[in-house]
């Protein structure tokens, strides 16, 4: 890696205008709402940019780069299925509910809804995961700047040994975000997202626009990639024939309906970007606009995986001015994506059936180093790291709300002033970010261990929106049942996956500890059943133990249940400006896409 | 809210808009090759110059609008 004194400059100012932000907003912090919930003031704009960007973690650009370069254009159902409709669903069916009943989060909404126990269970599995996704975040942070070496010439100028990069990695990023989200709270880290995520397009679509004329346009990568690679919905019908290995019904059920609905509909993560909204259409339009970009993403980070795979190997690309850069492994890998190096051996990885793995994670880094030259490198980078910051400060501002107002408020001290509440959360933020750190470690040293962590997460997040479906649309649902239902959901999950492998796998982490009564051909088709199996037992769990229970009073459920709420009333604005029009645009526009990469 | 974020979004991206072109400018074009010829930087920073400005003129007119807002309620409560 060859940085300049430029590509420093641009990473250095952005560090500046992202503390900068806090330090201008620390005078507004004076009420726990100015701070937990940014005064419920934003813009609809604002929030919807950051309801989107919440979500651009690691997972999201790293992640997506790497299945566009291991799927193709499939993995555009992780948009266009995947997350519009849940955000369309979100917006007009279930923010009436969350940002009318003035929740402050979403276990809250939990506990005006259901009862304490539900609220319980909700809270402290969330808090818990936030911590952990966001210590993943710093993880792969700190490995990717070790594997492209951005650290090596400041660290040898300083004398220190190479092996600090990991360590000074989590540091930076840990302090910059401790930073200025203990300064300016929620609104700090919005504003951030939203610096964010136009810093990303900035970054990425020089490296798209340069990659498709590169390879011909998207004719050109068309006929260099196979067919099934350019085609979202080819061989959908059976799950052998498409790469994903998974059919439509496991998709549009699994992913489409459970997964998607029980990410965008339920997590505290994205739905506290719309809690900040200054009014209810605001609110209600923060996941509509936030859809937009959403579903265009695919163009800015799916598309350079596919371009990394579609390049010729080279040697020669990566010898400019006679200087050689990054070239270990990948002439031995695919386009631009190096093998994976096994790191006990040292050795490149070779699976099961002794084909060397692909190292996908690295498609879009190797592409940014491929074109970008000095100077726009730094912005490149930069984008990158701003990705895994917001992550990372998406998680944490959710823990610290979730801690304080949920379980500190709730279970440890109650009836403390607001200044006490404010004070706890800034305080729970520096805790918060110290065992993101710890988390960070423990994904360092024992991997497997955090595999089984976000395992054990998607059994408990997999039955969620059942819980919240009943919850907001049939008044007979009770608190019992809510709890019992999320209990049995998540026993189902574990259930399923203990019985069911995905073909080629070993029994264990990947399932069948139980006993195998069932072979999945991919992984991915085994996780879109489990979260249809614990949605389906939660539902029937949470209907049943209802109808055993006594109901609550209606006039209770005020505010909280659909057909016991006034309707927001919009006659008052355009047609452009109704919720309803809005979300009806927003799934027309992911059906013409659908349409378009058929 | 008190602080109106497409300023330091305005500003931020301008800044960069004009390091980046004048760096494409200034800078040797050898390096180039890899970005198929193309004078990224200069070009980058164009846009993102002109990003950053329109960026800054929303913030601006959305300032005169509140502050001509603000001037009229008083005016308007007596």
């Amino acid at each position: 890696m060859n940085l300049t004194a430029i590509d420093w400059v641009i990473m250095f100012l952005y560090f500046a205008f992202v503390l900068g932000i806090g330090v201008f907003l620390k005078r507004f912090m004076k009420t726990s709402t100015d701070f937990f919930l940014a005064g419920r003031s934003l813009p609809a704009w604002v929030c919807g940019i950051a309801f989107m960007a919440a979500n651009l973690g690691a997972v999201e650009v790293i992640g997506m780069g790497a299945s566009g370069a291991k799927y193709g254009i499939a993995t555009s159902h992780f948009y266009w299925i995947g997350a519009i409709p849940a955000m369309v669903f979100i917006g007009i069916f279930m923010m009436p509910f969350y940002y009318g009943s003035r929740a402050r989060s979403v276990p809250e909404f939990l506990r005006l809804r259901f009862d304490e126990k539900t609220r319980a269970l909700n809270a402290i599995s969330f808090a818990v995961m936030t911590i952990f996704s966001s210590g993943i975040s710093m993880y792969a942070m700190a490995k990717l700047i070790q594997v492209l070496h951005i650290l090596d010439v400041p660290l040898a100028k300083m004398g220190l040994p190479m092996s600090w990069s990991f360590h000074l990695s989590v540091f930076i990023s840990a302090l910059i975000v401790l930073g200025y989200v203990f300064l300016g709270g929620l609104t700090s880290a919005i504003y951030n997202e939203v610096l964010q995520f136009f810093l990303i397009v900035a970054g990425f679509f020089p490296l798209v626009f340069l990659g498709l004329k590169n390879v011909g346009g998207w004719s050109g990568l068309k006929t260099l990639l196979p067919s099934a690679f350019t085609h979202s919905w080819q061989g959908m019908t059976n799950a052998q024939n498409n790469p994903l290995g998974v059919e439509w019904f496991g998709l549009v059920m699994g992913l489409g309906f459970t997964l998607s609905f029980g990410y965008w509909c339920t997590n505290f993560l994205v739905v506290q970007r719309a809690m900040a909204a200054g009014s209810m259409t605001d609110a209600r339009r923060t996941p509509l606009i936030a859809a937009v970009p959403k579903m265009f993403f695919p163009a800015l980070v799916i598309l350079p995986g596919m371009i990394a795979l579609a390049l010729p190997t080279p040697q020669q690309a990566v010898t400019v001015n006679g200087m050689v850069q990054m070239q270990t492994a990948s002439n031995a890998g695919k386009g631009l994506i190096p093998l994976k190096i096994d790191v006990a051996t040292g050795k490149p990885a070779i699976d099961r059936e002794g084909r060397p793995v692909l190292d996908y994670d690295l498609a879009i880094p190797n592409m940014l180093l491929h074109y970008f030259p000095t100077g726009i490198l730094g912005l490149g980078l930069t984008a990158l790291l701003a990705s895994f910051m917001s992550g990372m400060a998406g998680n944490v501002t959710a823990f610290n709300t979730v801690w304080t107002y949920d379980i500190y408020q709730a279970y440890i001290h109650k009836g403390g002033s607001d200044k006490h509440y404010l004070h706890m959360g800034q305080f729970a933020t520096i805790f918060g970010v110290l065992f993101s750190i710890g988390a960070a470690y423990t994904a360092a040293r024992f991997n497997n261990l955090m595999d089984f962590l976000q395992l054990v997460f998607a059994f408990v997040n997999a039955p969620l929106f059942a819980t919240f479906l009943l919850g907001m649309f049939w008044k007979r649902s009770t608190g019992h049942g809510a709890f019992s239902g999320l209990l049995c959901g998540t026993a189902a999950a574990a259930l399923h996956h203990g019985l069911t492998l995905p073909r080629g796998d070993l029994v264990g982490i990947k399932g069948g500890w139980i006993t195998v009564v069932h072979n999945y051909p991919s992984e991915m088709a085994q996780n879109f059943w489990t979260a249809i199996w614990a949605f389906f037992v939660c539902f029937v769990i949470t209907v049943g133990i209802s109808l055993m229970t006594k109901p609550r009073d209606e006039k209770e459920l005020v505010g909280l249940v659909y057909s016991l709420t006034e309707k927001p009333r919009e006659e008052h604005l355009s047609w452009y400006q109704r919720p309803a029009y809005l979300g009806g645009v927003v799934l027309v526009l992911a059906l013409v896409l659908n349409i378009i990469f058929r | 809210m008190s602080l109106d974020i497409r300023y330091p979004i305005g500003w931020m991206f301008s800044l960069f808009g004009v390091i980046l072109a004048l760096f494409g400018v200034f800078a040797d074009k050898q390096i180039y090759a890899r970005s198929l010829g193309i004078n990224i930087n200069f070009d980058a920073g164009v846009g993102l110059l002109a990003f950053g400005i329109v960026m800054l003129l929303l913030a601006w007119r959305g300032s005169t609008k509140a502050k001509a807002k603000a001037g009229v309620e008083p005016d308007a409560k007596a």
